[in-house]
């Protein structure tokens, strides 16, 4: 009895063909997925990477939660018409602290990955209320009631808590100063020096919609304007090999 | 119905499958089917050769060809870079003046300008570059900080009141009302004489007043006769061409609570050749100086 006509015995047992199945997508599973969990050049370290402020991962919640990854992707591919039109290919490393990820496929709207510093804070207020206005092709939809809303980023703490749980470091410090540094980035008259000790000198403080108190807008705002800035293509040379 | 095998002379074995008297032939595949099935698993195995594929112990076996994404788009670019080389360096040491004049430079500056323009300008001050409220007309002769190719190309270099660049052109209209500086009614004054200067007031009543607050709170900067002053971003306030609008209720909220335009640094994200091209581009728009 070959090997082969055993296979009688797995095509016969209603069970046994459930469990090899299960075995077989699971070396799949190994094989494929494993790997990229210890592989070097898959888990490439580079300088400035920082975690998101309390200010920015709320920006990034309303990303999340409207829908944004639905038209923009987040990742600049390494092809030449995308590097040239984006700016320089997204790096592994820079999603590190994204929880889930935003890369994407679908492309209604433009790749977000580098949109940080490349318009001023009024283009995006402008644009989220409304997008016409400034781009009249755009198919966007309108976003200004995220100014009306205001928020107070009372949970933003529990936040990252959770993705501190899941491997950010984000230290106790920064979890117990959470909301005190969300409102700090927001306001520029406001005494921001602990948000910088804690998390850089190169965030942003300002207002960034524009309007008195801190709404969703300035939370998305902030985050736009960090997207792909963390990294200093100047001096970080990507190996070839990789 | 018979339950005997209807089986013909000629006919391949059956599997030995059968169900309620309907048996299964055990027909070879085709055999052009067989040997593309197998050239398909040769040609895997030879992919993952030449390729970068199989993952070991601390990396991956890198492939007998070499090949990488990375260095294949690091290529890819330095072969258009390298094309373009002689005509950039070119670009970037002729006198910026001199760009238009010289037929050659002064038409691959021109084409190469509104690439630049239309991926990282059009989205502000439109594909067609006739602005929109609060971002400039680059279409017409009225220009905030000059029109020069030079002016142009500083602006384009260092921005407008950002925070990325020392050399940004910078600027801050004070906030006439917000900051209590002046009346309502002061405003309003203002408001109707800046009006009267390129056409009708709301209420012609008012101007007279308003003169008076212009010339103690407004004419530093944008001069006695209104006319601007392009060393501080002032705008023209007498010519008709307005950033944010010249109706009354526009003009009440720009002097009430100000404006504060901003515009990035692009001498971090584009070259200089590029920057030189995007500058040339935009001052052949219509109104360069």
């Amino acid at each position: 009895m070959s090997i082969l006509d055993k296979h009688k015995i797995l095509e016969t047992n209603a069970t046994l063909l459930l469990i090899f199945s299960f075995l077989v997508v699971t070396i799949g599973g190994l094989v494929q997925i494993a790997p990229l969990f210890y592989l070097e050049n898959t888990i490439e370290k580079v300088e400035g990477m920082r975690p998101y402020t309390p200010l920015e991962m709320a920006g990034r919640e309303v990303y999340i939660r409207e829908g944004c990854y639905v038209c923009h992707s987040q990742m600049i591919r390494p092809m030449r018409d995308e590097v040239e039109r984006y700016g320089h290919y997204s790096l592994a490393a820079e999603s590190m602290y994204d929880r889930p990820f935003q890369w994407g496929s679908k492309r209604t709207g433009p790749d977000l990955a580098r949109v940080g510093g490349r318009y001023s804070d009024e283009w995006h207020a402008d644009h989220l209320r409304d997008p016409q206005s400034v781009v009249p092709e755009s198919v966007m939809p309108k976003y200004g009631f995220l100014e009306e809303k205001k928020i107070d980023g009372k949970y933003i703490g529990d936040i990252m808590a959770t993705n501190a749980l899941l491997g950010t470091p984000y230290t106790d410090e920064m979890i117990e100063a959470a909301q005190a540094d969300f409102r700090a980035q927001a306001d520029p008259d406001s005494d921001y020096d602990g948000l910088l000790e804690r998390y850089g000198e190169d965030i942003n403080v300002r207002n960034f919609d524009g309007q008195p108190g801190i709404s969703e807008a300035d939370a998305l705002i902030a985050y736009l304007q960090m997207l792909g800035t963390l990294v200093d293509f100047s001096t970080f040379t990507p190996d070839a090999s990789r | 119905m018979s339950k005997k095998s209807q089986k013909f002379e000629g006919d391949p074995n059956t599997t030995g499958h059968e169900w309620d008297g309907i048996e299964e032939f055990d027909n070879p595949m085709p055999r052009w089917w067989l040997w593309t099935f197998y050239a398909t698993i040769i040609w895997g195995v030879l992919y993952t050769i030449a390729y970068p594929a199989w993952p070991l112990i601390n990396g991956a076996t890198a492939g007998v060809l070499g090949w990488s994404t990375r260095a294949d788009v690091a290529a890819e670019i330095t072969a258009v870079e390298e094309a373009n080389a002689p005509i950039n360096a070119k670009l970037e040491a002729a006198d910026l003046t001199a760009i238009a004049e010289d037929p050659e430079l002064g038409s691959y500056a021109v084409s190469a300008g509104s690439a630049v323009f239309k991926t990282w300008c059009a989205q502000c001050h439109g594909s067609g570059a006739a602005g929109a409220k609060g971002y400039p007309n680059l279409l017409d002769d009225d220009w905030l900080w000059g029109g020069s190719v030079e002016d142009i190309h500083t602006t384009v270099s260092h921005g407008i009141r950002n925070e990325d660049s020392d050399e940004a052109r910078y600027s801050e209209m004070p906030a006439f009302g917000r900051d209590e500086l002046l009346e309502k009614e002061e405003i309003s004054q203002v408001v109707n004489y800046v009006m009267s200067l390129s056409g009708e007031p709301q209420d012609a009543s008012k101007v007279e007043a308003g003169s008076v607050v212009f010339a103690d709170n407004c004419a530093s900067c944008h001069m006695e006769d209104g006319t601007g002053d392009r060393a501080q971003g002032a705008p023209n306030l007498a010519d008709a061409i307005w950033l944010y609008g010249g109706d009354y209720a526009t003009l009440t909220e720009t002097v009430s609570n100000s404006r504060y335009g901003v515009m990035p640094a692009w001498n971090t994200r584009l070259t200089e050749a590029e920057i030189r091209a995007v500058s040339s581009y935009v001052h052949q728009l219509g109104g360069g100086e």
